[in-house]
């Protein structure tokens, strides 16, 4: 399923779907392709070892929440292949981080493009906030924090079965800011769970704006150190140095890579909006049209046809 | 006398989980609290030791479910639902994960006041889609709570009795049953927990006085059987008392109303049990009479009912039994 494409031509592909999508809804999660386009390209193109989809490329529609009378009920992790104990699993803990990774889906061959235009519709399971049903969501993440705990405890688990398949975390950097986080990377030191593997996307923003301004978080790399994790930080745009990062030695340890990202990367005028990048909506069709104009200049493509 | 039985906990647990490499057992720091210190001891490869840190465990505890594990965790029922309340929403309840939620302390069996004390967690639990809650009132159950709460497919919520604890039944938990221990057509009593061994001290006095009443004990509190509770409230003439350790809001006294009004029963229902109040640290006899969960709060409830005085007084109780808070059945004071 892998190297059809470069990663570089993934990540740029999840750019350019990203800002189309964004722009035909008049809003969504843009910076978050930006930061995190690289990363998750790498991921999926390169690094995880994963099955081939076992679900239809058009996502069906939602077909209900796990109880007792939904017996065939199941999750949306078959997109990134069978759960078997050769393959490796990913989360999306920060489940707003959805559009770019549908968007990856469809780079990398594991979701039509028409999955996308059902996002956020009524009655779709391809949701904005990336539920467990989603495309390539096993759990639910929305609340931010949990992702590392469950991927440690499938990880523990999974060890304990001699499975060789790795657990990856899509992380944000804001969700270190919850007390929850920490407390997971003191289970993975204490219990020596080095299966777990993270990619933080170190963008230094969150919802109300700059991370230094709401709650700074202080010198990460040294607090994941110190709470008994291996790290190594690199520049998240620098797919080589993501390439070496995963090399870094964890023994005993979970990996986390710190990947410091550049919230406009690819898309200067987004600069105009810091440090509101959390979800983009244009206030004025003036404003629309000139990042349309912009953008797509900057992606190397034609403006959005956009409907008015 | 009742028969009083020391750990029960401690020997049913092991005995059920020891070899069984699917059941994990998971501890938040209280293993001996909890009793499981001799199973830590003897089956390290089945424990997991995770601290206190709570919203971690729930989460790591729905991924031990993800990989096909079906985890017991153990602490004391407030540090599972309080805090990590959004873990257990999200990471256990809504996946449906096979976690079994050991709750120790239930209500004012604790000394430890209102940090300690779960007083609203059936309430909390009876409102979570997909949740089991059982709750154990002696030996018996306690002894048959990890084969109960392990044939559900799903999370499910336990309130444990550990340290001294009575044996009033000689059945297992068969979950989804309700306990009929007296028959009796004057009022139905509903009861559940620690507060079923109150109320056969009451019934007792009662039967003296010429009033039969229809005694129920419930460890499934959800799901529950409503067609068969209604049976038994229209078995009675004059009504329905409650009596649980919990608040009365949410509690098996919320559910007996629930029950009544959605069948349009028009019979009077007295629910007891902590009554919107907080409770604080106390021996449990002096929490259940200060807080009116014991025998002569259920007396007074059923007087309350019958609208008559029946002149029963404390001396007319079987003996009460008082377990020194810091006895050496207790794993420690807390």
């Amino acid at each position: 399923m892998r190297n059809e494409k470069s990663t570089e031509d993934v990540a740029l592909g999840i750019r350019r779907r990203v800002f189309e999508h964004v722009m035909r809804n008049n809003g969504g999660y843009l910076s978050q392709a930006c930061s995190a386009a690289e990363q998750l390209a790498w991921l999926y193109n390169e690094e995880l070892k994963l099955g081939e989809p076992t679900l239809p490329m058009i996502p069906e529609p939602f077909w209900g929440v796990p109880s007792p009378s939904n017996p065939d009920y199941h999750t949306g992790a078959g997109y990134n292949g069978p759960s078997a104990p050769q393959f490796d699993r990913l989360f999306i803990a920060p489940a707003h981080y959805a559009l770019v990774a549908y968007a990856t889906l469809i780079e990398v061959g594991r979701m039509a493009p028409e999955g996308l235009e059902m996002f956020n519709k009524d009655g779709s399971s391809v949701e904005m906030i990336g539920a467990e049903h989603s495309p390539g969501m096993e759990v639910h993440n929305g609340t931010l924090g949990i992702g590392l705990s469950t991927a440690s405890g499938l990880a523990y688990g999974r060890r304990l079965r001699g499975e060789p398949g790795r657990t990856w975390v899509f992380m944000s950097d804001g969700e270190i800011q919850e007390g929850q986080t920490w407390e997971a990377v003191q289970a993975c030191s204490h219990h020596g769970i080095d299966n777990v593997m993270a990619i933080m996307d170190v963008n230094s923003q969150q919802c109300d704006g700059a991370m230094s301004s709401v709650l700074d978080v202080g010198d990460i790399r040294s607090k994941f150190i110190n709470f008994g994790a291996a790290c190594i930080e690199i520049n998240g745009h620098d797919l080589s140095a993501i390439r070496d990062a995963v090399k870094e030695p964890h023994a005993g340890k979970p990996l986390v890579i710190l990947a410091r990202s550049n919230p406009f990367h690819t898309m200067s005028v987004l600069k105009e909006r810091f440090p509101r990048l959390h979800y983009v909506r244009f206030t004025s069709q003036e404003e629309r049209a000139r990042f349309n104009r912009s953008i797509a200049a900057d992606l190397g493509v034609d403006p959005v046809n956009y409907p008015n | 006398m009742v028969d009083m039985v020391s750990r029960p906990y401690a020997r049913a647990f092991e005995k059920f989980a020891a070899g069984n490499p699917n059941i994990l057992c998971l501890s938040a720091d209280l293993t001996s609290s909890c009793e499981i210190d001799g199973f830590r001891d003897r089956h390290p490869d089945q424990f997991i030791s995770l601290g206190m840190a709570e919203q971690n465990m729930m989460s790591f505890a729905g991924g031990l479910g993800l990989a096909g594990f079906r985890p017991f965790i153990h602490t004391f029922g407030v540090f599972m639902y309080r805090r990590p309340y959004d873990q257990l929403m999200a990471s256990i309840a809504y996946p449906r994960r096979k976690v079994r939620l050991m709750g120790f302390l239930p209500g004012v069996t604790t000394p430890g006041g209102m940090t300690h004390q779960s007083i609203e967690d059936i309430s909390v639990m009876r409102s979570i889609p997909n949740m089991t809650i059982l709750e154990t009132g002696d030996a018996t159950e306690v002894e048959s709570i990890c084969e109960a709460a392990d044939s559900i497919d799903g999370p499910v919520w336990c309130r444990v009795l550990r340290g001294s604890v009575p044996r009033l039944f000689d059945t297992p938990i068969k979950v989804g049953e309700i306990r009929g221990l007296s028959e009796g057509d004057d009022v139905l009593v509903v009861t559940s927990g620690i507060c079923t061994e109150e109320a056969l001290r009451a019934r007792a006095a009662f039967s003296q006085a010429g009033l039969s009443i229809r005694h129920l004990h419930l460890h499934t509190i959800k799901p529950f059987d409503a067609n068969a509770l209604l049976d038994y409230i229209g078995s009675v003439k004059h009504g329905v008392v409650t009596l649980e350790n919990h608040v009365i809001d949410g509690g098996i006294g919320s559910l007996v109303a629930e029950t009544m009004a959605d069948a349009g029963v028009g019979k009077r229902l007295v629910r007891l049990g902590l009554k919107d109040t907080y409770a604080h640290g106390g021996s449990r006899p002096y929490l259940m009479k200060f807080y009116g969960l014991d025998a002569s709060a259920l007396i007074r409830g059923i007087e309350n009912l019958m609208g008559q005085d029946f002149n029963i007084t404390e001396d007319d109780l079987a003996a009460a039994r008082f377990d020194d808070v810091h006895s050496l059945v207790k794993a420690e004071a807390l």
